[in-house]
């Protein structure tokens, strides 16, 4: 929610010559897009999207592009929810040796005699994170992080963490961090969505816990061992139908689990760059007045010669989605994981209803004679059942 | 979703049109549903901006808050919508009072578009149901009635059987599969359009338009963020400056400038609900034209008794609802609903032959064919004789119960049998079952009473009888490992030091931050 949250550009030290400039032609003179936590955790809830990978690895805009290949993302913040996250926000960092620490105090158990804040934002650079020299930010961060425990604050406001996905880094900035001087580190994540008595809107928890985890790997691989990264992360968040902030912990353990798995199971981007026909690109190749010269159907070839893994889920979280469903219609899978499953993992619409009302001239093959087996007795009770009715 | 039901999405996909997947509509729809559309400001845990209300399609009432983030603003919506809802309410239980065991003949029924409404609701009555009718801060008594029946009927709309509540989204998507996902069926519009696309649209054509915000407002009860940006902001910025014009004739001239503020808010919230007022009367126009099932009724007169009970217990002073349950309700209620929802299952299942299909698949249910029957066969085993003939049903289903069993037939659901003995040969399985009563009182079975060769019949474990919940200690009784007995609950104690909206709103000061910055602030990012 930090405003700022998702400077920067998506190059890093990762990766070899090679795929750097592989990767800055697939994105063809665009603005890098940075990833930040929520798109980490997006990334990690479709690991098998090779379009996905190849578009956010080439740090494209992916909203630009689907939106200019005739699939605009569905997604809009209201200025009302951004108001609100910032106001909130900023009631506690604006005085934050009040309620923040009273609060962190009670939670985290800190010490008292040496409270502290401090703005990792060094002198000079703007609280909105006006600095473009990330790296150098990132260095500040890792000096303040790792200094000896006796120099070290109790709250670090606008770090900068590095995080490496698909062979490269990302820059990342969480709400703030915690240090307890029994040598743990504890992310914080502010939120602005009520906590009304004592629950919250589970889905915007669970959104809140994973990027909270990917904090979590990020700042361990900061702080190296030096200092230990606590798995439980702390969430602040306004009280029932007031301002007031109340705080929670959340045990990310499975969630740090759910990442690690997934991250390590994408595949790396060489891997997945030797797969895409050279010469594509996804650049909208605009003109000085930014008007893209690019014909949208072009674009569209190009990005279709990555392979995406389209699931209803994406529509909560990817800006392609809606270019991969329209690609996916006519597919199992596009009405639901759980209908493919019933459907005996068959991907094609029409082949299901072949089989399932034994119009297909092909005899079963093994590997779904189970699947065809249930799928022809559910649309026999199905045609029996409507049969009854008329 | 069970193998049908995938299997009639993919139907629905292939034919492009929705398919339905219940024989017969299993909730009750009245004469004379209450709709209502909620829209609440984006962000914020209950700010209700606008609702479209009525009992009547052709003459909908739109309330209206000119300043969502204003806590006089919100409680005059609140006593509003009170109003209406209690009104309507009321002319429920306008009546002579119901004997102790009765219910008022007929019951409330709100219809709301999708469940965000339903959680809307729940916070709306959470956020009124304990404010103060006297002392600072004091609304009018409506408000809190207000909020203890909203929270009622949130707490019904949880109960599988009831109908007290109903969205249009899930009343819809538990009698047709669409030809898209579940995720997408929460859009009213898009589910609409393939149930049930405007003339000249194909059902993706419709179920494509429904997602353009622009085109198509969301039903709520967030409203378009483009909407907010591009329409709110400046209105309420509006608003907010003719209110603090100042004194004397600039007072005088800001309150006229709002008059006419508000005359645009409201034709613009009316623009944005009223494509949703039509689609949720359509979407009771489509359930009340499905044929009712069997228990349906039945169903209905547990929700009047409901409603009775609570309207008599609110009449006599009762107290609201408390914040959460104490641990002993709370698993009570659980039970309850457990309960509730196996009963639900088993009164689908003998009202639609769909439903009962679900049940053939997994093997709770069989159908077989009557291959031998002893109607008159006697058990001398007691002291007395006892009509207890045999059938035997031969079926290729895969049949799970296990001798001793019992079993119904939605064609018999009065008459209880008892597996005897199963035995299976080359996929045919053969199923002796005892029948026990429903024969007539002699001991020779009434004419029809017992199944006769060749007869097809389905047999299944499911049961229409309550369960009734297992016993819960009392509430002095509640063991350490929940918390030990609960204090004894005081509302008035819940509604202390809690302001309905904090002293960030008291004071304004985000308030201010926040529509400039709302007016600056570009494209989110």
């Amino acid at each position: 929610m930090t405003a700022g949250s998702g400077t920067g550009g998506g190059a890093g030290q990762g990766g070899t010559a090679a795929t750097e400039r592989r990767l800055a032609m697939l994105r063809g003179g665009q603005l890098p897009q940075a990833h930040n936590a929520r798109t980490i955790a997006a990334l990690a809830s479709n690991p098998g999207c090779a379009r996905r990978a190849v578009l956010d690895a080439a740090a494209t805009r992916k909203h630009e592009l689907a939106a200019h290949a005739g699939f605009p993302s569905p997604f809009g913040e209201s200025p009302f929810t951004r108001n609100r996250d910032v106001a909130f926000e900023r009631s506690l960092k604006d005085e934050p040796d009040k309620e923040l620490l009273t609060l962190l105090r009670e939670t985290l158990d800190l010490d008292i005699a040496e409270a502290g804040y401090t703005d990792l934002n060094a002198p000079g650079w703007n609280a909105a994170g006006a600095s473009r020299d990330l790296a150098a930010r990132h260095v500040h961060t890792r000096q303040q992080l790792t200094a000896p425990a006796r120099q070290r604050g109790t709250m670090f406001d606008h770090p900068l963490l590095t995080f490496r996905v698909g062979g490269r880094h990302a820059y990342l900035e969480p709400d703030l961090i915690a240090f307890r001087h029994d040598g743990t580190f504890h992310v914080v994540e502010i939120k602005s969505f009520a906590v009304v008595d004592g629950q919250a809107d589970g889905a915007k928890v669970g959104a809140a816990a994973i990027q909270s985890a990917v904090y979590v790997l990020a700042l361990r691989d900061l702080v190296g061992d030096q200092a230990t990264v606590a798995h439980e992360t702390v969430l602040i968040a306004p009280r029932d139908f007031s301002f007031t902030p109340a705080a929670a912990t959340i045990d990310v353990r499975k969630q740090i689990g759910a990442l690690q798995r997934q991250l390590s199971r994408m595949d790396s981007i060489d891997r997945l760059l030797a797969q895409v026909p050279e010469g594509i690109s996804f650049s909208l190749d605009r003109d000085e007045r930014g008007v893209s010269r690019r014909h949208p159907d072009d674009l569209l070839r190009d990005l279709r010669l990555v392979e995406a893994n389209y699931a209803p889920e994406c529509l909560a979280t990817c800006e392609m989605c809606y270019l991969c469903r329209d690609e996916a219609s006519g597919t199992t899978g596009a009405l639901g994981r759980s209908v493919r499953e019933e459907a005996g993992g068959i991907e094609s619409v029409a082949r299901v209803l072949r089989v399932a009302y034994e119009k297909d001239p092909l005899p079963v093959p093994d590997d779904i004679a189970e699947a065809a087996a249930i799928l022809r007795r559910a649309a026999a009770l199905r045609r029996a059942a409507l049969g009854g009715l008329g | 979703m069970t193998t049908l039901t995938s299997l009639a999405r993919i139907e629905a996909a292939d034919q492009g049109r929705a398919q339905l997947i219940r024989a017969v509509r299993h909730v009750h729809v009245s004469d004379r549903p209450l709709v209502v559309i909620p829209l609440q400001l984006a962000g914020e845990p209950c700010a209700p901006l606008a609702a479209m209300i009525g009992d009547d399609r052709s003459a909908p009432r739109l309330l209206v808050v000119a300043n969502p983030l204003n806590r006089e603003d919100r409680f005059r919506f609140a006593a509003e919508l009170a109003g209406v809802v209690l009104g309507y309410i009321g002319r429920h239980a306008a009546g002579p009072e119901p004997a102790e065991k009765e219910a008022y003949p007929d019951a409330p029924q709100l219809v709301l578009p999708n469940a965000g409404g339903v959680t809307f609701t729940r916070l709306l009555g959470r956020s009124t149901r304990f404010r103060p009718t006297a002392g600072p801060g004091a609304v009018p008594a409506a408000v809190p009635a207000l909020g203890c029946w909203l929270t009622y009927f949130a707490e019904r709309a949880q109960h599988p059987a009831s109908s007290l509540l109903l969205t249009a989204t899930g009343a819809l998507s538990a009698h047709w599969a669409t030809g898209q996902s579940a995720a997408e069926d929460q859009n009213l519009a898009a589910l609409l359009g393939w149930i049930s696309p405007p003339p000249g649209l194909t059902s993706r054509q419709a179920a494509l338009l429904a997602e353009d915000p622009a085109r198509c407002p969301p039903a709520g009860p967030a409203t378009d963020p483009a909407f907010d940006r591009d329409v709110l902001v400046e209105l309420y910025k509006a608003i907010k400056e003719s209110r603090a014009a100042g004194a004397g004739e600039a007072a005088v001239e800001g309150a006229a400038t709002e008059r006419r503020v508000l005359v645009l808010l409201e034709r613009e919230l009316r623009l944005v609900l009223e494509p949703t007022w039509r689609l949720v009367w359509q979407s009771v126009d489509l359930l009340r034209a499905l044929p009712a099932g069997g228990h349906v009724a039945q169903r209905w007169t547990s929700d009047r008794k409901s409603f009775t009970g609570y309207a008599r217990y609110l009449r006599d002073g009762g107290f609201p609802q408390a914040k959460r349950d104490a641990a002993v309700d709370a698993a009570r209620r659980l039970a309850r609903l457990e309960g509730e929802q196996e009963q639900l299952d088993a009164q689908m299942a003998f009202d639609d032959p769909l439903v009962m299909a679900e049940h053939l698949m997994t093997g709770r249910a069989f159908e077989g064919v009557v291959v031998q029957a002893e109607p008159h066969r006697l058990d001398q085993s007691g002291k007395r004789a006892k009509l207890r003939p045999w059938i035997t049903l031969e079926t290729a289903d895969e049949v799970t119960a296990e001798p001793g069993a019992e079993l119904r037939s939605p064609a018999r659901p009065g008459q209880k049998a008892a597996v005897i003995e199963t035995a299976t040969l080359n996929g045919r399985t053969r199923v002796t079952l005892e029948l026990q009563s429903g024969m007539g009182r002699g001991l020779a079975p009434a004419p029809g009473s017992v199944p006769e060769r060749e007869d097809v019949l389905c047999y299944t474990t499911l049961t229409l009888e309550f369960q009734p919940p297992p016993g819960f200690p009392a509430r002095e009784d509640t063991p350490w490992t929940h918390g030990g007995p609960p204090p004894e609950y005081v509302p008035a104690d819940q509604a202390v030091a809690e302001p309905w909206d904090g002293s960030a709103w008291e004071d304004g000061a985000w308030e201010d931050t926040a529509w400039e910055e709302a007016v600056q602030g570009g494209e989110p990012s």
